[in-house]
């Protein structure tokens, strides 16, 4: 319903945005995720009308929104400081849209109370907006862009003041609100977690462009850029030099950090530079060995080995290397430990090493292109 | 931008008929320019719109000086048909700028000869004030002290810090009394100055503050029993006495000089359309209705000997024997030297 | 659904058509909303003024004689300005603390009255403070009858200088208060108790957190104060014993004394530049935007013993200082001094309302005979039609000033331009522009603005600058027009500074600054006119008169006061 097109935006000699197409389609909540000033509030700002771009189109319905003033055109936005309004109390706040279009008293007060129920503030109707938590601020605010029955929902970085147990419990409950009400919504956070839980696609900013789109299993799946991978955390990018390809179709690459193979998609040549990304998952399947399943050892002083470069054959696929090094940090994350290599690689592991330790994991090693 | 014309014209219309339109044709409007210290009684004003068919309009337009430098400027497209209120300090300075319309009035023939100063009749003298000392009387009662009788006399070791002025630069009383030691002195009036400096003489800027803040004998009651004033301030503080009295608690210094003669004049301005109905204000203004009116409006006396004075006046007020007095010219020539003299001696 | 075209499906290029109309957007997005300020300073302000200078200014004046005297008239006007701006921030700041930290019985009244002296006449306030302080004053009587000790006449009498510098304080404090003050509530409290619990004790505090957070108002109201102190002309006149003179004195003196416009002109062409300059110091270092805060500091009763020491004595300094002299006025109006006339030594005084009756009696038939009741209706309409005028100019002018583009900082010091311009050559000016439209009435309420809008725009900007842009915006996305936003964002919001503005506007119209000297006076008189008719007379009876007058003005300037108060916004307005 909602079509980007070729959205070009310059600020001063800083080109923000460059060339930036997306759609969203009814019903579909789309986030768009980037480091701080990438240009996504940018984004939303002249989705809603509050900046123009520098050329591009944007449309909604297959109507173009140039000359739609942004009161007029119906959507709703939530920002990160809530920007209740202060003279007015939460009813009045949520009732702001519906006295703008000129309802009705008595369908006004309806419609503010399902909302404000929808987003669990049920009697908190006369309070002052002032005197209430951030949390319940925001609510409010998410109540007030709601209460307008919007064709289009936008967030900028709502849940960013907040809190992390608010965080996540708010989080639900707007993935919950979103899907009842069925209304296509443009989420931009720069915390991936976040937009991972609530998105149905994710697009990925930097630098301007989006540099990937796709649902969030996909994306963490396939990064396909060692940005994307770097952005959101999947493990550790390595840097590797193409050696050439192995009998069983796999490349040989060589990094800083050993030699490894990795299947991949994409034709490479000798002496290429490429990236890899290594999961800092444990990986316990090794059908490569008869010996029992030691996807972890402890490497004595004197072995030095690079077992990756020993030929041995491997199941297509499994992209299974070994990651090695002296263990330099360990750090407790609930259920596991993040094990962090003197050579800067990390790992999660059950248990945790003692620091100073040399271990080698086997991981699963893609290739990023 | 493109409202001010309608604003002002729809409000100058609204101006303009807020006058009673008669039956007849729609009188005349003559305009009086004066400094804002013009009063005069409505009954007179009154005499004379019915006597002429003609409605009249003052223009009060701050103290003299600044009136007169608006005649000046707006000479090309004067403000008003008739300007008062010009005196003799500045009479040379008028009459230099070419702002008046001769005109020699036929009432001119009943006043006398030393209140003409223009020969040439573009301003006639309407009024004459005297700038004297006025002293307190029970001041100088109580502390046992003659009052001093001549300016020499104000130098006197005795009446140390007793004496308030105006400065001559911002008050015309202040100048008329500059003018009086000139006329007196002559060119060693500085000296004179020095002595009254060195005998502590009080200097503020205006008649108000002088009279109200400094003068011991006024409701302000103030430090120093001896004030530049008017010779009609006498009379003043009887007729506006908070209860009635039967003896005015102020008099004058007569001694020869110690008083300044000033003379208002009038004059009908280059350029009006209203010449005929000018020309009978003039008239106006030399005839006894008028004259008799002045002295209890703006305590000046009335230029024409036949007017006769209310009794305030005759009690109270006093005409000095010898006032001081210099030609017009004089004074416009000198006039900033002088005052730059006084104040190196008396600012520095 | 709206009916629109279609999307051109065709990938467009990346036009650089930006230059021009960024351009445009930039510089001149604002230009509409400063079309009526603009125009109105234009025709009121600027024309006349340059009008004048132009035809007198000649290069001649330029003699060294001229430069020299003008040197030294440039330096005492810049010292005493000095000096009485620095004393007035000495009483200022802790009032401001005073006022803005602390709840305590009669604050509001203290504090209108420190207000009060701004909008007097002179000649009143030099009358207050004889009739309090004079060898015949209240006091001298009070210590007579105590001690029987009869003060010498010259015991009280000040020195020239000093007389100038107290008044200077008496008329100014209010603004240090008011600008320090609303900048005090609006600090936010967590400063104050975060250095609190690192250690630092109250003195520390204010020393080394509050005043340098401060500094940016104080340096506001010093400016300002200092522009006032240095254009002060009725005070230098009458309390100055005149042996002093400044710019605007001089420039008085020079131009309506001795007839020489073209040095009054070179002056005022100076003292117009030290105004621009003071005014760009101040367009750069006052506080501009303030976050809105619904939640201010708010003022407590005092606790401590030292707390409760330093607001007795500053109150009853602030009490003497102010109240003393101001009550003074409707004393002096209220008695007559029994027996003035024959004994000096006892001086008794006897309660009469004559005067107030005299007010409605025509004595002389005097055609410029002014009912007090027609005095103070012209006086409340010149005042209303002064509101309107300088809300409608000042409202616009606010909100560019509020989100300045480059034009805005071109504009900015221009705004304080017409307080620092000599109303004398302004008068002037006003007269070879305008000439006959001079007799009209209407152009009273005119002169009243161009004194009053720097004063509105002041008390707007920040207001309006405080309310964050993304309340706008979030209206905008709600559905709401401009003109929506208008009604139901700024005007609400606004409500406060708005009242305030337009209260202070009232009030500089009723105590007639300095403007009688630009428009001759019509046939519609007011107050301050009145007054100065009957103090220009002598009698007891007209000085009477002019008391009474005087406690009218002071009454309805006092009573307006109290309605500022009532209804300021405590954080975000500059006054």
């Amino acid at each position: 319903m909602l079509e980007i097109k070729n959205i070009f935006k310059t600020y001063g000699d800083n080109p923000l945005l460059k060339n930036i197409s997306f759609k969203v389609g009814g019903g579909e909540t789309v986030c768009l995720l980037g480091a701080s000033g990438s240009g996504k509030s940018t984004l939303l700002r002249m989705i809603a009308g509050l900046e123009s771009p520098d050329s591009g189109f944007i449309s909604f319905g297959g109507l173009d929104l140039a000359s739609t003033p942004p009161h007029l055109r119906d959507f709703g936005l939530v920002f990160q400081d809530y920007a209740l309004f202060p003279h007015l109390n939460v009813n009045d706040n949520v009732a702001f849209g519906l006295k703008m279009r000129r309802m009705g008293r008595v369908e006004i007060s309806e419609r503010v109370a399902n909302s404000l129920e929808l987003v669990n503030l049920k009697g908190f109707g006369e309070r002052s907006v002032n005197d209430l938590s951030g949390g319940e601020q925001q609510r409010v605010a998410l109540a007030r862009a709601l209460a307008i029955r919007p064709r289009l929902l936008m967030f900028d970085e709502p849940l960013g003041a907040l809190d992390r147990a608010l965080r996540e419990g708010l989080l639900n409950e707007l993935r919950t609100i979103l899907q009842k009400t069925s209304v296509p919504a443009i989420y931009v956070t720069h915390d991936q977690e976040e937009a991972f839980a609530i998105a149905d696609r994710v697009l990925i900013l930097h630098e301007g462009r989006i540099i990937r789109e796709g649902t969030p299993a996909d994306v963490w799946a396939n990064p396909n850029s060692a940005y994307v991978a770097k952005f959101l955390g999947l493990g550790n990018v390595i840097d590797g030099v193409v050696r050439g390809m192995g009998k069983d179709g796999k490349w040989k690459v060589e990094s800083e950090f050993g030699g490894f193979v990795v299947g991949c998609k994409h034709k490479h040549s000798k002496g290429e530079e490429v990236h890899l990304l290594a999961r800092p998952f444990v990986e316990e399947r090794n059908r490569w060995s008869s010996s029992p399943a030691r996807a972890e050892r402890t490497l004595s002083d004197s072995e030095v080995e690079v077992e990756a470069s020993r030929d041995v054959s491997r199941p297509e696929g499994s992209n299974i290397n070994t990651i090695q090094g002296k263990v330099a940090d360990v750090v407790f994350q609930q259920d596991k430990y993040k094990v962090t290599l003197d050579n800067g690689l990390y790992v999660y592991m059950k248990d945790a090493p003692k620091i100073g330790k040399k271990i080698a994991v086997r991981v699963k090693v893609e290739c990023l292109g | 931008m493109k409202h001010l014309p309608v604003f002002l014209s729809s409000f100058l219309f609204l101006l303009s008929s807020c006058t009673p339109a008669p039956k007849t044709s729609a009188p005349q409007t003559l305009t009086i320019m004066t400094h804002d210290s013009f009063a005069i009684s409505e009954d007179v004003v009154k005499a004379f719109e019915d006597a002429n068919h003609v409605k009249v309009v003052f223009l009060p337009s701050g103290d003299a000086g600044s009136m007169l430098n608006k005649a000046i400027l707006t000479k090309a497209a004067p403000l008003a048909d008739v300007i008062f209120g010009v005196d003799n300090t500045f009479l040379s300075r008028a009459l230099d700028e070419d702002i008046f319309e001769s005109y020699a009035s036929p009432e001119l023939q009943n006043i006398p000869a030393e209140f003409t100063l223009d020969p040439s009749n573009r301003a006639t003298p309407v009024d004459y004030g005297d700038v004297c000392i006025n002293y307190d009387k029970n001041y100088f009662a109580e502390n046992n002290l003659t009052v001093p009788q001549s300016l020499e006399e104000l130098t006197k070791p005795e009446y140390n810090g007793l004496l308030v002025v105006e400065n001559p630069a911002t008050s015309s009383t202040g100048l008329a009394f500059l003018l009086a030691t000139v006329a007196h002195y002559g060119d060693s009036f500085t000296n004179y100055w020095q002595a009254l400096k060195d005998n502590g003489v009080v200097v503020v800027d205006g008649w108000e503050t002088a009279y109200y803040t400094n003068f011991s004998g006024s409701s302000g009651k103030g430090p120093q029993p001896m004030v530049v004033s008017y010779a009609s301030s006498p009379a003043a503080e009887v007729v506006f006495a908070e209860t009635p009295l039967d003896d005015s608690p102020t008099a004058s210094i007569l001694g020869p000089d110690t008083c300044f003669r000033q003379i208002e004049f009038v004059g009908i301005l280059k350029g009006t359309k209203n010449r005929s109905v000018a020309e009978k204000f003039v008239d106006f203004m030399l005839s006894k209705q008028f004259q008799e009116d002045m002295p209890l409006q703006t305590f000046v006396y009335p230029v024409n000997p036949n007017a006769s004075l209310p009794e305030a006046f005759l009690k109270y007020a006093q005409i000095p024997p010898q006032p001081a007095t210099l030609s017009p010219a004089d004074i416009a020539a000198n006039r900033d030297a002088w005052i730059q003299a006084w104040a190196d001696v008396m600012m520095k | 659904m709206y009916m629109g075209k279609q999307v051109d499906m065709e990938t467009s290029r990346h036009e650089n058509k930006a230059s021009l109309y960024t351009c445009v957007r930039v510089y001149l997005s604002t230009l509409p909303l400063w079309f009526l300020p603009l125009a109105f300073l234009a025709l009121a302000f600027f024309f006349p003024l340059s009008k004048i200078l132009a035809l007198t200014f000649l290069p001649s004046t330029l003699t060294p004689e001229n430069l020299r005297n003008t040197q030294s008239v440039v330096l005492f006007t810049f010292y005493q300005a000095v000096l009485s701006t620095l004393l007035t921030l000495f009483l200022g700041i802790p009032s401001a603390i005073l006022f803005s930290r602390f709840d305590f019985r009669g604050k509001s009244l203290l504090r209108a009255l420190t207000a009060v002296p701004f909008l007097l006449p002179t000649v009143v306030v030099a009358a207050s403070f004889n009739s309090l302080l004079g060898p015949r004053g209240l006091l001298n009587t009070i210590l007579q009858s105590s001690n029987s000790l009869f003060l010498p006449p010259s015991s009280f009498i000040l020195p020239p200088f000093i007389a100038i510098l107290l008044a200077h304080l008496f008329y100014n404090t209010t603004i240090v208060i008011r600008i320090v003050g609303a900048a005090l509530s609006n600090l936010n409290p967590k400063l104050d108790q975060t250095a609190r619990s690192l250690g630092a004790d109250s003195l520390r505090v204010w020393l080394n957190v509050t005043l340098p957070l401060l500094r940016p108002s104080i340096l506001a109201a010093s400016l300002l104060v200092f522009l006032f102190d240095f254009t002060s002309f009725g005070v230098i006149l009458l309390l100055g014993n005149s042996l002093l003179s400044t710019l605007e004195t001089e420039i008085y003196f020079q131009a309506v004394r001795q007839f020489n416009l073209p040095l009054a002109a070179l002056l005022s062409i100076i003292q117009l530049l030290c105004t621009l300059i003071v005014s760009i110091l101040y367009s750069k270092y006052a506080i501009r935007s303030t976050q809105y805060q619904p939640r201010s500091t708010p003022p407590l009763a005092p606790r401590t013993f030292k707390q409760k020491l330093f607001i007795v004595t500053l109150c009853s300094l602030l009490t003497v200082y102010f109240a003393l002299p101001l009550a003074s006025l409707p004393f002096r109006s209220l008695t007559r001094l029994e027996a003035d006339r024959g004994q000096r030594g006892e001086v008794q005084y006897g309660f009469t309302t004559d005067y107030y009756e005299e007010l409605f009696i025509n004595r002389r038939g005097s055609v410029f005979y002014v009912p007090p009741f027609q005095a103070i209706l012209n006086s409340l309409t010149y005042a209303s039609a002064t509101v309107i005028l300088s809300i409608l100019l000042g409202f616009p002018a606010a909100f560019a000033l509020a989100h300045p583009t480059r034009l805005e900082k071109i504009l900015d010091p221009l705004i304080m331009l017409p307080l620092g311009s000599s109303a004398v050559m302004l008068g002037l000016g006003f007269i070879v522009t305008y000439g006959k439209w001079l007799a009209s009435p209407w152009l009273v309420p005119f002169a009243h603005t161009l004194i009053a809008l720097p004063f509105v725009i002041r008390t707007l900007q920040p207001a309006i600058a405080s309310i964050p842009p993304r309340l706008r915006q979030a209206a905008s996305t709600l559905g709401a027009s401009p003109l929506d936003i208008w009604k139901n964002i700024d005007l609400p919001i606004l409500r406060r500074a708005t009242l305030a503005a337009a209260t202070f506007a009232f009030t500089i119209s009723l105590g007639e600054f300095g403007a009688t000297l630009l428009v001759s006076r019509p046939e519609y008189p007011t107050i301050p006119v009145a007054i100065e008719r009957f103090l220009s007379q002598p009698g007891g009876l007209n000085y009477g008169q002019a008391m009474a007058m005087a406690t009218i003005l002071m009454a309805l300037t006092t009573a307006s006061i109290l309605l500022i108060e009532k209804f300021r916004l405590p954080n975000a307005s500059e006054f």
